[in-house]
């Protein structure tokens, strides 16, 4: 195994650890959108999409890596925009009390 | 050119990294929340944005192409989907996070089969995201109603299940020792199969374990493919997507854990106890179910002074949430104190109820877990019970009940215990709910959104 890989690695096990801490304040009431931003912010597999598409070099590395862009980009966008439209309801019903 | 782009490009993904994980952070309170979660998306925009410029790449046309593709089609998907269906959006959604991270390390594989190292985490994450994204649309398929929601089960379901997942995995294996990319077809196809028949045999009401599971593991897959791509010519984007993927791997196990410890149950028993495959015959409860009408029910809430709220799934279905916010208006306008009794597993994923209710303008403060709750209902003259079923049944204090040791809502200790319910059919555990046939309890027939509605219409009669 590579330098690099090792030094992923730890920094692989710091993250585990740094999720889990975060995570485990999260109210129930949030579940959801803590769900739905987690799927977002995996989202950032379109970062490796666009890599792999952009070292492709084969049609079939290009075929394939231009699906993995359009699902990457697909959850990116979804997962921010379901994300925001809940926490947009969550913001509104503390400003207006709830109550008429 | 390229020597102030690589570095540019790293300090953009350390911030990025570092505003991730703020924005989770901010997830524990409400208020933060949406701040957190905008912050989050410029960062993820940059990231996106800068991963252009890492040296050597090509193919321009297809990126724009790709990303204006999926980015369109996710965002004018997300905007236009009902609140109701947003247990189906966000399976979906993870589910192309599982699509995209099997492409990915399909690519690594076909570039790198020769380095053992590279081509062995890819095929891990190959594996991971192929069972993500058929699990996902198959969770899809059922939460939108195109597929039975109950378990679909069939003898030798599980060593069936078995054999297509080491069948598929020595297929990968060889293609990666023989260095053969052609073995990789079918590896792939056994994977997608067995992501499928994985998620065929769990019900619907198990959804809320399921969803947060498959989301688990699209993190787990991404963490893979970057811990793949660390080793390859550009690392630097590799890093980015160990921590986020391991943040979210680790985050949705954590929630999963919490999912299945709500219903009392192992994840394993979720996974492959197909619950609710089989209904339980011969019950041996006393009494009978005592219909009420929507006149009497409003007249026993209007003279209470606590009025405890009970949603369910049902409540989901009917789109019954804005008559409840109705109801509820109407009933403190009359004294009355409304509460919200929220359970965990409550509808058809994690924290469904809340969303429902805050869509409807209902404030947070009104809403309570199953802990803070339980206590309360001693002192709750009614208890209306909104298309809940599972989670109320007293069947759970039993021993030898499918659902003993469930922790449920106690809601038979309140006075009066009123419940909306479509039919007198069985729950999705399909067992008998004691609770429907206690003397305190009485039956308000119908729809969800009509019966809530008749008590309004009672309401404002009285």
């Amino acid at each position: 195994m590579t330098a690099d890989l090792w030094t992923a690695l730890f920094i692989g096990i710091l993250a585990a650890f740094v999720g889990y801490e975060v995570i485990s304040r999260v109210p129930v009431l949030l579940h959801t959108p803590l769900m739905s931003g987690s799927n977002f912010i995996h989202g950032i597999v379109l970062v490796g999409g666009i890599v792999v598409l952009g070292l492709a070099t084969t049609p079939l590395e290009e075929g394939v890596g231009l699906v993995a862009v359009i699902m990457g980009a697909m959850n990116v966008t979804g997962g921010y925009v379901v994300t925001e439209r809940i926490l947009a309801m969550f913001d509104r019903s503390k400003k207006k009390g709830g109550t008429p | 050119m390229t020597v102030w782009q690589g570095p540019t490009v790293d300090a953009v993904y350390v911030v990025a990294i570092l505003v991730f994980i703020l924005g989770l952070r901010s997830m524990s309170s409400p208020t933060t929340a949406r701040r957190g979660i905008v912050l989050a998306g410029v960062a993820m925009l940059i990231a996106v944005a800068v991963s252009v410029l890492l040296p050597g790449e090509s193919n321009f046309a297809l990126i724009a192409l790709g990303v204006i593709i999926g980015g369109l089609a996710g965002w004018y998907w997300a905007r236009v989907v009902q609140m109701t269906a947003m247990p189906q959006m966000v399976a979906i959604f993870n589910g192309m996070g599982g699509g995209a991270a099997g492409a990915i390390a399909a690519v690594e594989l076909l570039v790198a089969l020769g380095d053992h190292i590279t081509a062995g985490l890819s095929l891990a994450g190959a594996i991971i995201g192929s069972v993500s994204i058929a699990g996902s649309i198959i969770a899809f398929l059922k939460l939108q109603g195109w597929l039975r929601s109950k378990p679909i089960v069939f003898l030798g379901q599980q060593p069936l299940n078995l054999a297509v997942l080491a069948v598929g995995v020595a297929f990968g294996g060889y293609a990666v020792y023989a260095g053969l990319a052609f073995w990789l077809l079918p590896f792939f196809v056994l994977m997608v199969l067995f992501g499928i028949l994985f998620a065929l045999p769990i019900g619907g009401a198990d959804m809320p374990v399921v969803i947060s599971l498959f989301n688990a593991l699209t993190g787990i897959a991404v963490a893979l493919d970057g811990f793949a791509l660390v080793n390859g010519p550009l690392g630097d984007a590799g890093y980015a997507m160990v921590v986020a993927g391991t943040l979210v791997g680790a985050a949705g196990s954590l929630l999963t854990l919490l999912m299945a410890k709500a219903m009392n149950r192992s994840v394993g028993n979720v996974l492959f106890g197909a619950f609710g495959a089989t209904e339980e015959t011969g019950g041996s409860i006393q009494g009978s179910m005592k219909p009420i009408d929507a006149d009497d029910a409003a007249v026993e809430m209007a003279y209470a002074n606590e009025v405890i709220i009970v949603p369910g799934y049902g409540m989901a279905v009917a789109q019954a949430q804005q008559k409840v916010k109705e109801l509820a208006d109407l009933l403190e306008s009359k004294g009355v104190a409304v509460k919200y009794a929220i359970h965990p597993v409550a509808g058809r994923m994690p924290g469904h109820m809340n969303v429902l209710l805050a869509e409807a303008g209902i404030s947070y403060d009104k809403l309570f877990d199953r802990d803070e709750i339980n206590s309360e209902f001693p002192n709750a003259d009614v208890a209306l019970v909104i298309g809940a079923n599972d989670v109320v049944n007293p069947a759970a204090h039993r021993q030898g009940s499918a659902l003993f040791g469930m922790p449920i809502l106690d809601v038979e200790q309140a006075h009066n215990v009123i419940v909306i319910k479509r039919g007198q059919g069985k729950g999705f555990a399909g067992i008998e709910n004691d609770l429907f046939y206690k003397d305190n309890t009485r039956m308000l027939y119908g729809d969800a959104q009509v019966a809530v509605g008749q008590l309004v219409t009672a309401l404002k009669k009285s």
